[in-house]
């Protein structure tokens, strides 16, 4: 009895399935845009908020269609893989974004490579785009490096003369990432740290990760988490009593942030992209404009203050494929290789982009483009975000 | 580096934590010794209510609520199918009129900021219900399964409550208002209203727990079952009745868990499993049959975990799992496999 019903069910989900594959249109000028984000799973997050963008994307672009296949890796890097290798080979796509998270985008640059696909990445570590090599020739990254976030948090540190410096972060690839670039920059200033801290993302306390760097007695304390449980290091060291001031990385740029934290994390200094306080920028940035029309466009769709700095990165991603396009096609046809070669060459050549996040300038060797530009020091004050002179 | 304050705070850290612990791990032999089943969802039983208890201090009708009246309308065609149309009457009872009323009760009772008490029994009556629907939908068809189907049956359940847990609360976490704000500072040692109240909790709940099985008949029978369960039928107990009641004790211990962690750190949908491994780690210990032994090793994991998390909070989790080796190497020494018997 059950036996035939599972049947039935799984034959009905395969024609179901069988009739999906064969209605997507096989026409041959639309330029296809393959994207694998992390829609579920740990970094779901920040997936979600990149996937709701893609509904933003125009749907022409220098007069071309374009079509968007969006999948869903769950921050898992074997589907990552599956899903970049079936957009190009069942899809043939143009161009790939994502995905989401580090790990998986790592293990994409090999694809990318081989089958000669243009990739932009809307993860964060640095190890996406150096050193170039000819795998990362074809790919590209859209949000910040953390090296440069750990500088801006470094020159404010100097600037206020801390000298010693406690780090608790993430037991994973974001945390290690920061701990690095980290460590580069406070050895260049002269920063001494006290002591490094991991913690995971689920757990129920950090008492004992605190209790010692109290017992270190740092003059800072820096936490590299992202999203919400970034809140708890900082939490446990108030409860504990600890004064000094907390810096925490851009990680944790969303409201649910603010909501956790309540007043123990006001005053907290964090380096972030300036889209985080767009309405506070003078009006001379060029970038105000642009990611204050990506808030109104996403907060419409949405709700209002449902825009994140995370979905504004998959956002510049497509600004940076937008503004290659137009050159590739005159080159060749969409859905040919030399189409692809086009465009990867066009986004390479990009000069003064302005996007959410910052001005990119594109070179053979940075694939990223951003200046100090793309980054702003913003403290907590009254559970809002606060831009800093 | 180590000094008494620092050791007492880390001793008493790790006794919350492993209060916790053992609670899960007292749900998890109990559903075990019962039904064979290894109860992995329990972990989400946990995330579950304690974002619906953060939700509810909000005002937000609880999340959970379509989840729930899913599950029953699930179980109601799973166990009329089973049954084949005998005794609909109590199963629409049980797994469409009980979670429908609960679900009127929420929708009433969530706007008006009742009070942290009320937030949190309703944020147990929420979640709690959905152990034993789901042992009507996924376990209740295998009971004489052996021990590695139903744990496959059990790992299916989990990944589909994670995904489930994803589209009702959406992937960011919250921390619910805690009991209490006090700070007891009793010699060199600061105690945290918060952490009284878990022990209290955890102590009551396992009181109880004795009480019930010492004390009551429907105790008496669970027990019996668990000891043989052929015996136990053999004297007329229905080990699908006492699956069923062993589910229900199991959702109403995730349940409490939930609501005692929602105050210590900020929850995931998918957070819970962590917390339910280091449940499952003190019930292995436990060789997933004493419950006292249990509670004991969980108390031992909740402080080997913050004492490592002081000394090398880099290997905090290999640490804590790895506790689990020479256990089990002791245990495959001295006993035969548990559970292939009857």
């Amino acid at each position: 009895m059950l036996r035939r019903h599972t049947c039935i069910l799984l034959a009905c989900l395969l024609a179901a399935g069988t009739v999906a594959a064969q209605a997507t249109p096989a026409q041959a000028d639309t330029i296809k845009v393959g994207i694998t984000f992390s829609a579920t799973g740990p970094a779901a997050s920040l997936g979600i908020a990149q996937r709701n963008s893609v509904a933003l994307f125009p749907k022409q672009i220098a007069g071309q269609d374009v079509e968007y296949i969006v999948l869903d890796d769950g921050g898992d890097t074997s589907r990552a893989v599956a899903n970049m290798r079936k957009l190009i080979d069942e899809n043939n796509v143009d161009l790939i974004m994502g995905s989401t998270v580090t790990p998986a985008s790592l293990a994409m640059l090999g694809v990318a490579a081989e089958k000669q696909v243009p990739m932009i990445a809307t993860a964060a570590s640095g190890a996406l785009i150096a050193p170039m090599d000819a795998q990362r020739h074809w790919v590209f990254k859209t949000p910040q490096n953390d090296g440069l976030m750990a500088d801006a948090i470094v020159q404010n540190m100097t600037k206020a003369g801390i000298k010693t410096v406690a780090f608790i972060g993430f037991s994973d690839a974001y945390g290690d990432g920061w701990l690095n670039e980290f460590t580069r920059a406070t050895k260049a200033a002269g920063i001494e740290i006290t002591t490094v801290e991991k913690y995971a993302r689920p757990d129920t306390s950090v008492t004992g990760q605190v209790l010692k760097i109290m017992a270190t007695a740092p003059q800072a304390v820096l936490v590299a988490g992202s999203g919400t449980p970034a809140a708890l290091p900082q939490k446990t060291l108030r409860e504990r009593g600890y004064k000094g001031p907390i810096y925490q990385t851009h990680g944790i740029t969303n409201n649910e942030f603010l909501k956790v934290g309540g007043k123990d994390v006001e005053g907290t200094i964090l380096p972030t992209g300036p889209i985080l306080v767009a309405d506070q920028l003078p009006d001379s940035n060029p970038v105000k404009a642009v990611a204050l029309s990506y808030i109104h466009a996403y907060d419409a769709m949405y709700g209002a203050g449902t825009a994140s700095p995370f979905g504004a990165n998959a956002y510049d991603a497509m600004l940076l494929f937008k503004a290659a396009v137009p050159a590739a096609l005159s080159h060749a046809k969409p859905g040919t290789a030399e189409f692809r070669s086009a465009l990867r060459d066009g986004i390479e050549g990009l000069h003064g982009v302005v996007l959410d996040h910052g001005i990119a300038t594109m070179s053979p060797t940075d694939h990223n483009g951003f200046d100090t530009s793309a980054r702003v020091m913003v403290t907590i004050q009254n559970s809002t975000w606060k831009l800093l002179p | 580096m180590m000094d008494l304050s620092i050791l007492l705070a880390l001793l008493q850290d790790g006794v919350v934590s492993g209060a916790v612990y053992g609670l899960l791990a007292l749900a998890l032999v109990l559903v075990f010794a019962v039904t064979r089943v290894i109860l992995i969802p329990v972990g989400e039983l946990v995330s579950f209510t304690a974002l619906t208890y953060a939700g509810l201090e909000d005002g937000q009708i609880p999340e959970a609520l379509p989840l729930l009246l899913a599950l029953g309308a699930l179980a109601f065609l799973r166990g009329a199918l089973q049954d084949r149309g005998r005794s609909l009457g109590s199963l629409a009872l049980q797994t469409l009129v009980l979670p429908a009323a609960i679900a009127g009760c929420a929708v009433l009772i969530a706007p008006l900021h009742a009070g942290i008490a009320v937030q949190a029994g309703l944020a147990i009556a929420v979640v709690a219900p959905m152990a034993p629907l789901l042992y009507r939908i996924a376990f209740r068809p295998l009971p004489e399964a052996s021990v590695l189907v139903k744990l496959i049956a059990a790992v299916g359940v989990h990944l589909a409550l994670t995904g489930l847990g994803l589209l009702c609360f959406g992937p960011e976490g919250a921390r619910g208002p805690a009991f209490s704000d006090a700070v007891l500072t009793l010699g060199p040692m600061i105690l945290t209203g918060q952490a009284v109240w878990v022990i209290f909790c955890t102590t009551a709940a396992m009181a109880a727990l004795w009480a019930f099985f010492r004390l009551s008949l429907a105790g008496a029978a669970l027990r019996a079952t668990a000891i043989n369960r052929r015996g136990a039928r053999l004297v007329g107990i229905s080990p699908d009745r006492s699956g069923l009641l062993a589910f229900w004790l199991a959702g109403l211990i995730a349940g409490l868990s939930g609501v005692l962690i929602a105050p210590l750190t900020t929850v995931y949908y998918d957070g819970g499993f962590l917390i339910g491994l280091k449940g499952f780690v003190a019930a292995i210990i436990a060789g997933l049959g004493s419950y006292p032994l249990a509670i004991a090793a969980a108390l031992v994991v909740g402080v080997v975990e913050s004492l490592s998390a002081f000394w090398a909070s880099d290997f905090k989790e290999v640490i804590v799992f790895s506790v689990i080796i020479p256990v089990l190497l002791w245990r495959s020494l001295r006993h035969c496999a548990v559970g292939e018997e009857e």
